[in-house]
C-alpha cells in the first residue's frame, strides 16, 4: 500500500448506500418479468418417513395452477445438489432435488407447485396428500453413533458420515511430561444464520437464445452458473446468473440449493419465468445451519502455567444431507486448534454424524469460531485452576516475535502477528485491573459480576487453491472507458461489505482519480469474469488484490503511453488530480482523460502497444492471512433470575492494513452481536421427533438492538506479507473473537458458585438453575 | 372475490381491486410497484416491513390491504417528501444512515429509517437507551446496530439544528 494515500484507509462514506436508503435497490424479490409465474414446495412435516403415495389430482385442478411435480416425476431429470468437500473414506449423501422415496429432515421438498399468482401456488401446495410411513428419527448425534441406532441410508452399517484426524507434535510425550490434565466436554449447539433477507430465485429461459438466466441470493454466482449447468445437464454458456443486492448471507448463501436448480428446470420445462421466495420458516428449517459440535477436550499443562498439548474429540452432527461444503466446516477446527498459542502437540479427530436434520455448513467463522471457543476456554480452566490471571497465562503461552512465520503443529503458517500489542492495548482500553477490583468489591456485595477475555487468531483470505476445494484464487478486469470513467469487475460478490466503496477507493488512489470515477460491477456471470465468490473473509484480502492487480498493470500501461506523449520516463511520472505529469518537471503534464483518449483513438500509440485499456487479472495467494485481536468483557448476573446482561465490550482486532476503517468497524461491530446471539440467545432445538421447534424468529431469539450495551473498538495493525496490500481480512473476527469472551465472563461471574464450565446459550433458566446448585453447595 | 380499497401512498390516491387476504405489504410492493418494502419473516418480529400509516408505524405484513383503505400511507420511496431535505433528495435520516454507515446489506433498513422516523417525532431528543427499545422490533443481523444508535443520534441532532 502507498505510504501516503488519499482515499486509502479514509472513512469514506459507502458508494452503495443511496439506493439502499432510498428503496431503489433490487433484491430477488424486487425482480419482475411479463409472465412471470410463482413456485411454492410442499415440504416434509416429517424428520424421517418412507413416502408411500403422493396425490396432486386436487392440486392440479385448482385456480391458478400450470403444473404440479414431485420428487418423483423428477427422478433421473436434475443432478443431486453438489459437495465440493472431499475427504478420504466419506460416505456419499447426496441430496435429490425433492425427495421420491424417503425424507430425512423436516422441511425437505416433496413436491412443488407452479401458479400465476403467489397466493395460489401456496393455496395448492395444502391440497397435495402425502401418505407418509413415519421412521424412527435419528435426532441426538451421540445416540446416532450408538449400535443399534436406526441408520438414514439403506445400504451404509452406520450414520458416521467420515472419521478425520489430524495430529502434530508428540502428544504422548506432551501428556506424560503435563503436571496436569483438565478434561472439559463444550457444546457449540447448532445455529441458524437468519439472513434478514431469505433466499430467493427467479428464472427465465428463452428458448431461441437458449439462454437460461437465474437471478439467485447467493455469494457465489460463477460457482453456482457451472454447478446448475451440471445439474440440469446443459453447457455453461447457456446459463447466466445474476445476484442482485443480497440481503445477507453470513455463509448461508455460500452454496447450491436444490430450490436454484429447480427454478430453472421449471421454467425451462414451461417456457415461462417462475418466481419462488423462501418464507421465513422455510429458511429456518431449509437454509443451511451452522456449528453443531461437541467437542471433547484434554488439556495438557505445566504448574507455572505452559500449555502443552491438546487432545480434542469432535462429533460433528452434519444433518441429513451434504451441502457444498457441509464435511469440510468441521475440519477447519482442526486448523484451528492451536489458537494464537505455541502448544507443541495437538491432536483431533472428528467424528461426522448423519442425523435427520438440516445440513449444517459454513456460517460465519465456519469451523473456526468453534476451534477458538474451544481454546479459549481451555485456556481459562487452566488459569482458573492454576489461579492464575487469564491475561497473563495467554501472554506466556503467545509464541514470539522472531517465531512468525510460526508454524502450527496443525500445518499451517501464520504469517504475522504481534498477539502482546493486540492484548495490551485491550487491556489497557478496557482499565482491566481496575475490572478485576471492581469485580472483588461487587463479588463482596454479594453481586455477581464476570470479566472475559479472548485472545483469538484466525485463518482468512480464502486461499490457497492447493488447500481449497474450488479454488482459491479472484479475479478482477479493470476496464479504463474512453470517455476516462473506470470499471472494476470483481469475481467477488459482495453482498453487504462495502467492495464497491472500498475498491472505487483503491481504483481511485491508484490512477489519480476521484471515487466517483471508479464504478464497481460485481454478480453477473456474463458481465464478471469467472470468480469465486465472496466468504471465508476473502472479498478484499483475495478479490481486492486482483483489483490492485488489474489496476496496476493499466496504471504501468498509461505510464508507458503519457511518458511515452510527454518525452518523459514513464517511472518519473506522477498519477495525481485526475492528471499525469512529470515528479521532476510538472509542466509535463496530460489530463488522465487525454492519455485514455489516446490509447482508444490508438494514432500515436508507442511502438508495440495495443489500443484499449482493459486488464484482467486472476490472483492465487500463496497463504492464508491470519488476523488476530484480543476482547474483554463484563456480564452481570440477576442471582434472582438469572439473567445475563453483558455491561461492557472491549474489541481489539488486527486485521492488517485497512482499506476503508468505516467499514472494517461496521464488520467487527456485527460480528460481536452475532456472538452475543450464540452466546446469549440462539440454538436451533430439534425435540426427539426431529420437528424443528425454533422454526420461526418468535422461537428462535437473534439480538435486538436493546441487547447490546456500546462496543468500543480499537486496532492495531500488522500487515500481512502474504499480499502486496498487506490486508488481512475482517468479515469473520467477531463471531470467532467474541463468542469466547462472552462464555470466558459467564464461567467468570459464575465461579463463586463452583461452575467450572457452562454451554451455550447462556438463557435464564439454565443459569439459574446452576446458581442454585451452587448455592446449595455453599451451604 | 374481490374488494375495493382507496388509499394515498406517498401522496398519490389510488384506488384498487384487490382480493380481502391480500397482505399491505404485497398490495405495495406486487400490485403498486413500491418494492423499497421488503418482507423478512411474516410473522411481524423483523420489521422489514415497517411503513407508516397515517403517520404510526405498522408491519405491512401483518396487515390486510383492505384494513388500510382511507389511510395515509408512507414508503421508503416517499419518504423524503415527508422532511425539509438538504437540496439531495434525502430525509435527513437517511441522510444520516449513509453518514453513519448504519447499513450493510440494506435489507432492514427501509424499516429501520421509518421506525426511527417515528421515535424522532415522538421524542426530537432520544437517548441511547431510548433509541435502542424505539428500534427493538427492527431486526439487523449486519451492523450490530451501534452504527444505527449514531445515524439516530446524528439525525436527531440535524433536524434540531434546522428546525431553528
Amino acid at each position: 500500500m502507498p505510504a501516503a494515500t488519499r482515499y486509502l484507509g479514509k472513512p469514506l462514506k459507502r458508494k452503495e448506500d443511496p439506493r439502499l436508503i432510498q428503496g431503489l435497490a433490487h433484491y430477488v424479490d424486487d425482480i419482475v418479468l411479463p409472465g412471470l409465474h410463482h413456485a411454492a414446495i410442499l415440504r416434509s412435516p416429517y424428520a424421517h418417513a418412507q413416502i408411500r403415495s403422493v396425490d396432486v389430482s386436487k392440486a392440479q385442478s385448482a385456480p391458478g395452477v400450470v403444473l404440479v411435480l414431485t420428487g418423483a416425476d423428477l427422478r433421473g431429470s436434475i443432478g443431486a445438489v453438489p459437495c465440493a468437500a472431499q475427504i478420504p473414506d466419506m460416505k456419499a449423501a447426496p441430496r435429490p432435488v425433492l425427495a421420491h422415496d424417503r425424507v430425512r429432515f423436516v422441511g425437505e421438498g416433496v413436491a412443488v407447485v407452479v401458479a400465476t399468482d403467489r397466493y395460489a401456488a401456496r393455496d395448492a401446495i395444502d391440497l397435495i396428500e402425502v401418505d407418509y410411513e413415519p421412521l424412527t428419527p435419528v435426532v441426538d448425534p451421540e445416540k446416532a453413533l450408538e449400535k443399534g441406532s436406526t441408520v438414514l441410508y439403506d445400504g451404509y452399517k452406520d450414520n458416521v458420515a467420515y472419521r478425520w484426524e489430524l495430529e502434530g507434535g508428540d502428544l504422548k510425550a506432551a501428556f506424560k511430561k503435563a503436571d496436569k490434565v483438565i478434561k472439559q466436554r463444550l457444546v457449540n449447539q447448532r445455529l441458524i444464520p437468519v439472513a434478514m433477507e431469505t433466499r430467493g430465485v427467479v428464472a427465465e429461459y428463452k428458448p431461441g437464445e437458449r439462454q437460461l438466466t437465474l437471478w439467485s441470493s447467493t455469494q457465489i454466482p460463477h460457482l453456482l452458473r457451472t454447478q446448475i449447468a451440471s445439474m440440469l445437464d446443459v453447457p455453461e454458456h447457456s446459463v447466466r446468473v445474476i445476484t442482485p443486492e443480497v440481503g445477507g448471507g453470513f455463509g448461508s448463501k455460500l452454496n447450491v440449493y436444490v430450490e436454484e436448480a429447480l427454478l430453472g428446470y421449471l421454467a425451462m420445462r414451461l417456457g415461462k419465468p417462475v418466481k419462488w421466495i423462501e418464507t421465513r420458516r422455510e429458511n429456518m428449517q431449509g437454509t443451511t445451519h451452522g456449528r453443531d459440535q461437541i467437542d471433547d477436550v484434554e488439556v495438557a499443562f505445566k504448574r507455572d502455567g505452559t500449555i502443552l498439548g491438546l487432545r480434542i474429540h469432535v462429533i460433528a452432527d452434519l444433518g441429513a444431507y451434504y451441502q457444498l461444503l457441509t464435511p469440510l466446516i468441521p475440519t477447519l477446527t482442526g486448523l484451528m486448534a492451536s489458537g494464537c498459542y505455541k502448544i507443541p502437540a495437538i491432536r483431533t479427530e472428528i467424528i461426522g454424524v448423519l442425523t435427520n436434520k438440516m445440513s449444517t455448513d459454513a456460517y460465519r467463522g465456519a469451523g473456526r469460531p468453534e476451534a477458538t471457543y474451544l481454546v479459549e476456554r481451555a485456556l481459562d480452566l487452566v488459569a482458573a485452576e492454576l489461579k492464575n490471571d487469564p491475561a497473563d497465562l495467554r501472554r506466556k503461552n503467545f509464541p514470539k516475535l522472531e517465531d512468525f512465520p510460526y508454524a502450527t503443529p496443525t500445518g499451517i503458517i501464520y504469517d504475522s502477528a504481534n498477539y502482546p500489542r493486540s492484548l495490551d492495548l485491550a487491556l489497557k482500553m478496557s482499565d482491566y485491573k481496575k475490572l478485576r477490583q471492581e469485580q472483588a468489591k461487587a463479588r463482596k456485595q454479594g453481586r455477581c459480576v464476570g470479566i472475559g477475555l479472548s485472545t483469538y487468531v484466525e485463518i482468512c483470505a480464502m486461499g490457497p487453491s492447493s488447500a481449497m476445494p474450488a479454488g482459491g484464487w479472484e479475479s478482477a478486469t479493470v476496464r479504463i472507458e474512453p470517455s476516462g470513467m473506470i470499471n472494476i469487475l470483481t469475481g467477488a460478490s459482495p453482498h453487504g461489505q462495502g467492495q464497491e466503496t472500498s475498491f472505487a477507493q483503491l481504483g481511485a488512489e491508484i490512477l489519480g482519480l476521484e471515487p466517483d470515477d471508479v464504478n464497481v460491477i460485481h454478480g453477473d456471470t456474463s458481465i464478471v469474469p469467472y470468480g469465486i465468490g465472496t466468504f471465508g473473509s476473502r472479498g478484499t484480502a483475495v478479490g481486492g488484490v486482483a483489483a490492485y492487480q488489474s489496476l496496476m498493470k493499466l496504471r504501468e500501461k498509461l505510464a508507458a503511453l503519457a511518458g511515452f506523449l510527454l518525452g518523459e520516463d514513464p517511472s518519473k511520472l506522477v498519477f495525481a488530480d485526475m492528471k499525469i505529469f512529470s515528479k521532476f518537471q510538472p509542466k509535463k503534464s496530460l489530463a488522465f482523460g487525454e492519455v485514455v483518449a489516446a490509447a482508444y483513438s490508438a494514432k500515436t500509440l508507442p511502438p508495440n502497444m495495443e489500443p484499449g485499456l482493459d486488464a484482467t487479472s486472476f490472483y492465487e495467494p500463496k497463504n492464508f492471512t491470519f488476523p488476530f485481536g484480543a476482547h474483554v468483557c463484563v456480564v452481570e448476573i440477576d442471582t434472582e433470575t438469572g439473567d445475563v446482561r453483558l455491561i461492557k465490550y472491549v474489541a481489539v482486532d488486527d486485521c492488517g492494513n485497512v482499506l476503508n476503517p468505516l467499514l472494517v468497524e461496521g464488520q467487527v461491530h456485527g460480528g460481536i452481536v452475532q456472538a452475543f446471539g450464540q452466546a446469549m440467545l440462539e440454538e436451533a432445538v430439534y425435540d426427539e421427533q426431529g420437528q424443528l421447534i425454533t422454526g420461526e424468529l418468535m422461537d428462535y431469539a437473534i439480538p435486538r438492538a436493546s441487547d447490546m450495551p456500546w462496543m468500543e473498538t480499537g486496532r492495531t495493525v500488522t500487515p500481512s506479507p502474504v499480499n502486496p496490500l498487506g490486508v488481512k481480512g475482517v468479515g469473520e473476527a467477531g463471531t470467532i473473537g467474541a463468542t469466547p469472551a462472552l462464555a470466558n465472563a459467564v464461567a467468570d461471574a459464575l465461579a463463586p458458585f463452583g461452575v467450572r464450565h457452562v454451554d451455550m446459550p447462556f438463557k435464564r433458566e439454565r443459569i439459574w438453575k446452576l446458581m442454585q446448585k451452587g448455592s446449595r453447595r455453599a451451604k | 372475490m374481490s374488494a375495493e380499497i382507496q388509499v394515498r401512498v406517498n401522496g398519490k390516491s389510488y384506488e384498487s381491486q384487490i382480493e380481502p387476504r391480500l397482505l399491505l405489504v404485497h398490495y405495495l410492493r406486487d400490485v403498486l410497484g413500491l418494492t423499497g418494502t421488503h418482507i423478512g419473516c411474516e410473522t411481524s418480529l423483523c420489521g422489514a416491513c415497517t411503513v407508516l400509516l397515517d403517520g404510526k408505524t405498522v408491519k405491512s405484513c401483518t396487515v390486510l390491504a383492505v384494513q388500510a383503505s382511507g389511510s395515509e400511507i408512507t414508503t421508503i420511496e416517499g419518504l423524503s417528501a415527508q422532511a425539509p431535505t438538504n437540496g439531495n433528495g434525502l430525509h435527513p435520516v437517511q441522510e444520516a444512515f449513509w453518514e453513519k454507515h448504519g447499513l450493510q446489506c440494506g435489507y432492514c433498513t427501509p424499516g429501520m429509517i421509518l421506525a426511527s422516523v417515528e421515535l424522532l417525532r415522538a421524542n426530537p431528543n432520544p437517548s441511547q437507551p431510548e433509541i435502542r427499545h424505539a428500534l427493538s422490533g427492527n431486526l439487523c443481523r449486519c451492523t450490530g446496530y451501534q452504527h444505527i444508535v449514531q445515524a439516530v443520534e446524528f439525525a436527531a441532532k440535524k433536524m434540531k439544528s434546522r428546525k431553528r
